[in-house]
């Protein structure tokens, strides 16, 4: 290259240089800007329902029942109660469904249709919309049996429990390596014993903590529950009757123009966030120290 | 060695499968019997429920295209806000932020995708709503109050509620899904790849915009559609602020309206079971089809760059 | 230890290397570290794997600057002046230097996009003068037979060698002065090292071309000058002839006749 040539070409470059440095720029701090912006709504939820959440939290909150409007006194009692037992037992019912479908997508079904169809239609279910899962269940149990129960709600929330576990319980499963299972078959063990004993114990924080977050997930859920459980002002002394359960008072208080009971939905709200959140941390935690 | 009985095997097998079945029998289970639940509705207006706008519980006429304009108004709008955002979240997190900010960073991001909808909801209502009164309908009705055709969209009284409210409120909520999956896709190119543009003097954003983002383009309109998905589905964050109102009078973004998932959780409790509750279930059936459609397109795009790359998703 | 590699001629220095020192965090990468390259000759880099060639090769485009916890001390003159302190834009550095990696790496685009992708971002040149550059970037690359039909086909359906091929091209067409090759033959099939093999010799008449090999008959083969190095030191450098047949160190002799590596 001669030597005009040479000075041509880096007068080019340095020419176009300015406008790309530019460019560069710009668009760089909009992605700062992007990242300010998404940090900046998570400040503002988290502030504020501390903030108007702590101002309803009392003692009374959590002894006493859910009141009607405009009444002095009034808590969340059986709401809290409610979701607690909703929850745990969707928990309980749909953990062992998920933590065997996982299985079979890890251990028995890797190349088979009915594995590739069932990681298929599972991360469909994953991401359905929660209120049609109220409706499945509306049809098929509380439509027949003709009364809303804690029963159906149960149900309703273990069916968004068993598609988190699934997933969950797949990835961990994924990750421990065929050499370990090999060694265990190697040594005559036979297959389910490699599994519950070697396989799902390697893998049982990663499993333990896709539980968790299950729970968080339905801790929150209010779709499910609206046409299932339904929701009731006084205690539930079974669960074949309407209950509880927070989000859904919290739905129904917030909504309303009364003042008490919009003070009691944001305790609610914080007694929700503050619970999912820690659920969300505890998990995080678990699997970071096991790992 | 004691030998463990055959039979434990197979039963523990048969647990396994059986388990898989399930869940598919669910899906089979949840679109059966929503579209038995519709069948009256289904069967009384046909195809034409979906473009017709009458709603009217008292005199027993019911069409379903307020809810569906609704839900796909509000979803559309929280895409349009959400996607350059996540775009630039993700990019942020995968080429500019420092090491040490990255973890925190990324946590925060995965937190606010664990915020329960409902709080959302509430806060939409009874924090936001006012707030976008003041600092952002007015401003706009007063810069385009008398531009034609524009107009239209920024009409009538401003209180906060309607598409304009549901549509943000949905964008924050699903800001946080789309960002994560776009960036674990930029995670996946590989790291020769961006070299090589570097090494040609390329800058950050030219490395981004024109090598990353065409290598990874699949997996970014995955995840987009996956919060299309979400966005869609989504009730109690769209419930509070969208207004419940039955009937499409205007154009604007300012009015009260209604999507497929508010209308099921405000009539549905209390609907006369009988072409009220049919027509109810046929909304379902239609939000449900809709999300399928839209999810498994999702997963496709996502499986193709999987598997085009080799790489972890 | 050397410092100029050894010549009958007087040759113009290219690049200066003083004192350079290389990490990783707190690993001491490249210790002290000084050479010239001559300027418009073939010099290989070689040693066993973790001597630090590919690292040393990488300061000259700083394309360590992409990892934070890697950093370079010491200096490093390119026509007099020091890239590694330089006030100039790092892409106008890296302008002058292209570099082509141990994979072939075709951008997602097609044959005449992957070479027009480095011109468009130095030049604003019409229709008729970028195609004149891609004919010309791929005749240098030694592709354009192969490919003048198909300039519009993406560049990954191309061959492994004929895709390291492509990305010499590329890196050729932005009309840099020096070529950084790493291992550019490592994923390569015998045929198509040999083709690139032919290629180096061509491209050193008008470009310093830098090539780090783990393959000693390879150096043997293309070089005019070696350095051998190991474990982050620069043991010896000198005319390839020297270095192989009357090396002066040696480490450098048992490296060479397969004692270790």
């Amino acid at each position: 290259m001669s030597m005009s040539a040479a000075a041509e070409l880096q007068m080019s470059r340095l020419a176009m240089h300015k406008r790309r440095k530019l460019t560069n720029a710009v668009a760089l701090m909009a992605c700062v800007c992007a990242m300010a912006f998404g940090l900046f709504w998570l400040a503002w939820i988290l502030i504020e329902t501390i903030y108007l959440g702590l101002g309803g939290l009392s003692l009374a909150v959590f002894t006493e029942m859910t009141p009607p409007p405009m009444a002095e006194t009034g808590g969340l009692l059986n709401a809290i109660a409610g979701s607690l037992v909703m929850v745990a037992l969707a928990t309980l019912l749909g953990t062992p469904i998920g933590v065997l479908a996982g299985i079979y997508l890890v251990e028995y079904g890797q190349k088979t249709w009915l594995g590739e169809l069932t990681r298929f239609i599972n991360d469909i279910l994953l991401s359905a919309p929660s209120i049609v899962v109220g409706l499945f269940i509306y049809a098929a149990v509380v439509a027949p049996s003709k009364h809303f129960s804690a029963y159906a709600g149960i149900l309703a929330l273990s069916l968004i429990v068993i598609p988190v576990v699934i997933r969950t319980t797949e990835n961990m499963l994924s990750l421990i390596p065929g050499a370990l299972r090999e060694a265990a078959y190697a040594l005559g063990t036979p297959k389910w014993k490699v599994i519950l004993s070697i396989t799902l114990k390697s893998a049982r924080a990663g499993v333990i903590t896709g539980i968790l977050l299950a729970v968080a997930r339905i801790s929150g859920e209010t779709a499910p529950l609206l046409f299932t459980a339904l929701s009731n002002q006084f205690w539930s002394s079974s669960l074949s009757e309407p209950t509880a359960s927070l989000p859904v008072t919290i739905f129904k208080f917030a909504l309303s123009p009364y003042e008490n009971w919009q003070k009691l939905a944001w305790a609610g709200v914080f007694i929700i966030t503050f619970g999912v959140l820690m659920l969300n941390i505890a998990a995080r935690f678990l699997f970071a120290n096991k790992k | 060695m004691k030998e463990s009985p055959v039979w434990i095997d197979k039963v523990f097998s048969f647990l396994a499968h059986g388990a898989a079945i399930l869940t598919l029998l669910l899906l089979f289970a949840i679109i059966g019997s929503l579209v038995i639940g519709a069948w009256p509705a289904i069967a009384e207006y046909g195809l034409s429920f979906l473009w017709h706008s009458e709603w009217d519980p008292v005199q027993n006429k019911f069409g379903g295209l307020v809810m569906i304009y609704g839900t796909v108004i509000t979803s559309i709008i929280a895409l349009v806000i959400a996607v350059p955002v996540s775009f630039g979240i993700a990019l942020f997190l995968t080429e500019l932020s420092p090491g040490w900010l990255r973890r925190p960073l990324g946590i925060a991001i995965e937190l606010l995708a664990a915020v329960p909808s409902i709080v959302y909801g509430m806060w939409g209502l009874l924090v936001f709503s006012p707030v976008l009164v003041k600092y952002v309908q007015l401003p706009l009705q007063g810069l385009f109050g008398d531009v034609p055709y524009l107009r239209v969209l920024v009409s009538g009284s401003p209180v906060g509620i309607g598409i304009l409210s549901a549509g943000i409120i949905l964008a924050i909520m699903i800001i946080p899904f789309i960002a994560s999956v776009m960036r674990d896709v930029f995670e996946v190119t590989p790291p020769m790849l961006k070299e090589s543009a570097y090494a040609l003097g390329s800058t950050t954003w030219e490395v981004v915009s024109k090598v990353v983002l065409p290598f990874t383009k699949t997996g970014v309109v995955g995840g987009i559609m996956l919060g299309l998905g979400r966005a869609i589905g989504e009730t109690m964050a769209v419930t509070f602020v969208i207004g419940n109102f039955n009937q499409l009078n205007s154009l604007s973004l300012f009015e009260a309206a209604n999507s497929i998932t508010s209308a099921l959780a405000n009539e549905f409790a209390e609907a006369d079971p009988g072409l009220h509750q049919a027509s109810l279930m046929y909304l379902g059936l239609v939000l449900f089809l809709i999300t399928f459609i839209v999810l498994a397109m999702s997963k496709l795009m996502l499986n193709r760059l999987r598997k085009s790359e080799g790489g972890k998703s | 230890m050397e410092t100029k590699p050894s010549s009958s001629e007087i040759e113009k220095m290219k690049i200066s290397v003083k004192n350079l020192n290389f990490y990783y965090g707190k690993f001491h990468a490249l210790k002290d570290i000084s050479l010239e390259i001559p300027e418009k000759k073939v010099t290989a880099f070689i040693g066993p794997s973790g001597c630090g060639k590919s690292t040393l090769l990488r300061t000259f485009n700083r394309m360590f600057e992409l990892y934070p916890e890697q950093r370079a001390e010491g200096e490093i003159f390119i026509d007099g002046e020091d890239v590694i302190r330089s006030k100039l834009d790092i892409s106008l550095i890296r302008a002058k230097v292209g570099m082509v990696f141990q994979k072939p790496t075709p951008f997602p685009m097609s044959i005449y996009e992957n070479i027009a992708f480095g011109v468009r971002l130095f030049e604003k040149l019409t229709r008729v003068e970028m195609d004149e550059r891609v004919e010309w970037a791929l005749k240098k690359g030694a592709l354009w037979s192969e490919v003048k039909d198909k300039l519009n086909q993406s560049g990954s359906g191309l061959s492994g060698g004929q895709q390291q091929r492509l990305c010499i091209a590329r890196a050729v067409a932005i009309k840099p002065e020096i070529l950084l090759l790493d291992e550019p033959c490592s994923a390569l099939d015998p045929i198509s090292t040999g083709k690139i093999e032919e290629l180096i010799h061509e491209l050193k008449s008008d470009y310093t071309v830098l090539i780090v090999t783990h393959n000693m008959q390879q150096a043997a083969r293309c070089s005019d000058y070696t350095a051998y190095m190991y474990l982050g030191d620069l043991m010896e450098v000198g005319a390839t002839s020297d270095i192989f047949m009357k090396p002066k160190r040696k480490e450098t002799e048992d490296y060479i006749t397969g004692r270790f590596g």
